[in-house]
């Protein structure tokens, strides 16, 4: 994917630029505001990367700008450290995600991989109907089969597999996970979500040949055939 | 200008003011008092005279010279001690009668006045007396002097004068010295003040101002900068405590981060070994960062500013929401989770951090319960309880663990940051809610109380 990075601090942009480059995307910086406003205006990209924090046009300003003029790139907005409140605020004026410094950069590219899924328009909410290998997913009739046996799932588990179903391939982290299935933005101090994941492999992989839910290292997790 | 500081004290000045004030009072009372005394027995002296000299003129009318003679003549027999003063004289003012050898030489004023020294007759050592007369021609050219000799009067004069010099003497005197027992002790309570805050400076924070007991103005400064001195120094020692902590908390991970880029240097290590160390420093890394991030949560919590996000929240959702989050990991320790919901609680607040908050308290007592325990989370009326079946808090204990880094001795052992309940804290007190921690019987309850 085309990613524009706009950064002002060097080194956080080089960072990122240099974790998307080694992960196969193409990543273009741009180190202050009203650059980073005119590439993203005149060349096309699947998702931006904005630091919160920059000298006029900041951030914020940068993507309203963009949402008025009608461009809907998805945009993930980086801040400080401790900048919680600023959350609700990026995501008010028009951003996708949020992601506070420092980061991990497959916290990152994982979110960022999930913002031009989203938008690519594969796997929409309109789908009823999800498939992974022989694992099906009826999003109408909440039932989930495996080779065609039925599996019992509990909401939250169906939830969570649904989750993992729509973004396949690609790894989804922890907090991910917390925000999209729990619909909760906060810091778990113990695995809860580990145990979670579990549980839910008990029921998906336990009893079949080739696993499904991958573990990936430092990242989260992905659900896919082969293992990553 | 460097005056001593008993001169330069604004109590001193202030007394010197007032010694001006009362001495002048005290001087224009006297000088009244002076000229009243004085005045009336004057008065009284020139009445006399006055009465005199009407008798005498109406013997003069009847009886002429001789008869006015022998009357002055016996008046002064009759007068040893020589009160009065009579004396006749004929027109070139030989004395012809009287008890005076002769015609005084003072000029009279225009009323016929005079003031003249009078040595005494009786006694030898020649005192000097002061006499007052009025003289008058008679007809056929006599000249006539009746006085009285105005000793009492001068004394009487001169004790108004001293009393009056002394009066003032002595106002000023006990005004002064008044003035600088007051001021002395005014200065000694603030140098007490002084000396006090000299030595908190200087590093003695436990310093207090001493006070009297006598609930005056100065007691009541005293006291009020003391509690201030109390309620700084424990912010204080909060700092310190806190920074303490970090320095002491972070040390442990840090040393170990630095042990593992230290493994990572020898090349000796495989492929599989160098990927651990680089996982170990990564999570150590995470866990210093997590801790850093908990604590400018929880000072941006406090300062109040993330009311923005307030919204509605239906409390008994939420902890529905954490108790099924959580219910697999205290399945694992095998622990019960039972959730009581009396009704739907709807209040106004910020829902991740309710969430962040209860999930806190849900992650200890599953933590600290030992197996086959129950955790329990209730709700009624604004209020969110957590129970644990576990060890529970000591009494004394229960205020401390609020406090950043604070973590039980029997906590030492379990892995935590010491942050969790100053979140909660610090989110209930944003809600301006507060936190009680109550003996389970066994094991220890947490209630949120947002009823406010």
């Amino acid at each position: 994917m085309r990613v524009l990075v706009i950064e002002d601090d060097t080194e956080v942009a080089s960072y990122i630029v240099k974790a998307l480059d080694e992960a196969g995307h193409n990543a273009t910086p741009a180190n202050t505001g009203k650059q980073g406003l005119f590439l993203a205006t005149t060349e096309d990209f699947d998702v931006l990367v904005v630091d919160r924090m920059l000298p006029a046009p900041d951030g914020l300003t940068i993507i309203r700008t963009l949402r008025a003029s009608d461009n809907l790139t998805p945009a993930l907005v980086l801040s400080a450290l401790g900048e919680v409140d600023d959350r609700v605020k990026g995501l008010k004026a028009g951003g996708d995600d949020y992601l506070t410094k420092p980061f991990a950069a497959s916290e990152l590219i994982a979110r960022l991989e999930a913002l031009t899924r989203r938008s690519a328009g594969t796997n929409q909410e309109t789908d009823t109907r999800l498939a992974l290998g022989n694992l099906e997913v009826d999003l109408l009739a909440r039932s989930v089969r495996r080779d065609g046996k039925e599996i019992d799932l509990q909401p939250r588990e169906f939830r969570l597999l649904e989750y993992l179903m729509r973004n396949s391939g690609n790894v989804v982290t922890r907090t991910m996970l917390l925000e999209h299935v729990w619909d909760y933005h906060f810091d778990p101090q113990t695995n809860v979500i580990d145990v979670h994941i579990s549980r839910l492999r008990q029921k998906i992989d336990k009893k079949f040949d080739t696993p499904l839910i991958h573990t990936v290292r430092g990242a989260g997790y992905t659900l896919r055939t082969s293992p990553p | 200008m460097n005056f001593p500081p008993l001169l330069r004290s604004a109590s001193f000045r202030l007394t010197v003011i007032y010694i001006f004030l009362f001495g002048g009072s005290a001087a224009v009372l006297l000088g009244f008092l002076y000229w009243a005394i004085a005045g009336t027995l004057s008065d009284q002296v020139d009445a006399a005279i006055d009465a005199d000299i009407k008798g005498l003129a109406e013997q003069y009318k009847l009886h002429g010279a001789p008869g006015i003679a022998a009357i002055i003549a016996k008046r002064v027999q009759n007068d040893p001690g020589e009160r009065t003063v009579y004396l006749l004289t004929d027109a070139l003012r030989r004395p012809v009668v009287g008890n005076l050898s002769k015609w005084p030489t003072v000029d009279p004023d225009t009323r016929g006045w005079i003031e003249f020294e009078l040595h005494d007759r009786s006694s030898s050592d020649g005192e000097v007396y002061l006499a007052r007369a009025r003289s008058f021609v008679l007809q056929g050219g006599l000249n006539l002097l009746v006085g009285r000799e105005v000793r009492v009067l001068v004394r009487t004069r001169d004790l108004v004068i001293n009393a009056v010099i002394w009066g003032i003497a002595i106002t000023g005197a006990l005004a002064l010295a008044g003035g600088v027992a007051m001021s002395r002790s005014t200065t000694r309570r603030i140098e007490a003040i002084n000396q006090t805050s000299r030595e908190i400076s200087e590093g003695a924070l436990d310093r207090r101002i001493p006070t009297r007991g006598t609930d005056d103005e100065f007691d009541q400064l005293a006291l009020q900068l003391n509690e201030m001195l109390d309620r700084n120094q424990s912010l204080m020692e909060g700092l310190r405590h806190v920074s303490d902590n970090i320095a002491h908390d972070l040390r442990t991970p840090l040393t170990r981060l630095r042990q593992t880029l230290e493994e990572m240097e020898e090349s000796c290590l495989s492929d599989t070994e160098q990927e651990h160390a680089v996982d170990r420093a990564i999570l150590e890394a995470d866990g210093l960062l997590s801790i850093f991030n908990a604590l400018l949560r929880i000072s941006q919590i406090e300062a109040g500013g993330r009311r923005e996000n307030f919204g509605k929240v239906d409390l008994t959702a939420l902890l529905t929401d954490v108790a099924e989050l959580y219910e697999p990991v205290a399945e694992e320790k095998f622990l019960k989770l039972a959730v009581y919901c009396d009704t739907t609680t709807e209040i106004d607040g910020d829902r991740d951090l309710l969430f962040q908050a209860i999930a806190n308290l849900v992650d200890n007592a599953i933590k600290y319960s030992p197996p086959d325990g129950t955790v329990t989370l209730h709700s009624v009326d604004r209020t969110v309880s957590v129970s644990d079946t576990g060890p529970g808090i000591p009494n004394e204990e229960r205020e401390d663990v609020f406090r950043r880094f604070h973590r039980l001795e029997v906590a030492r052992s379990t892995p935590g940051s010491g942050l969790g309940l100053s979140l909660v804290e610090a989110v209930a007190h944003l809600h301006d809610g507060c936190v009680r921690l109550e003996d389970n019987h066994p094991g220890l309850k947490a209630t949120i109380d947002l009823r406010q």
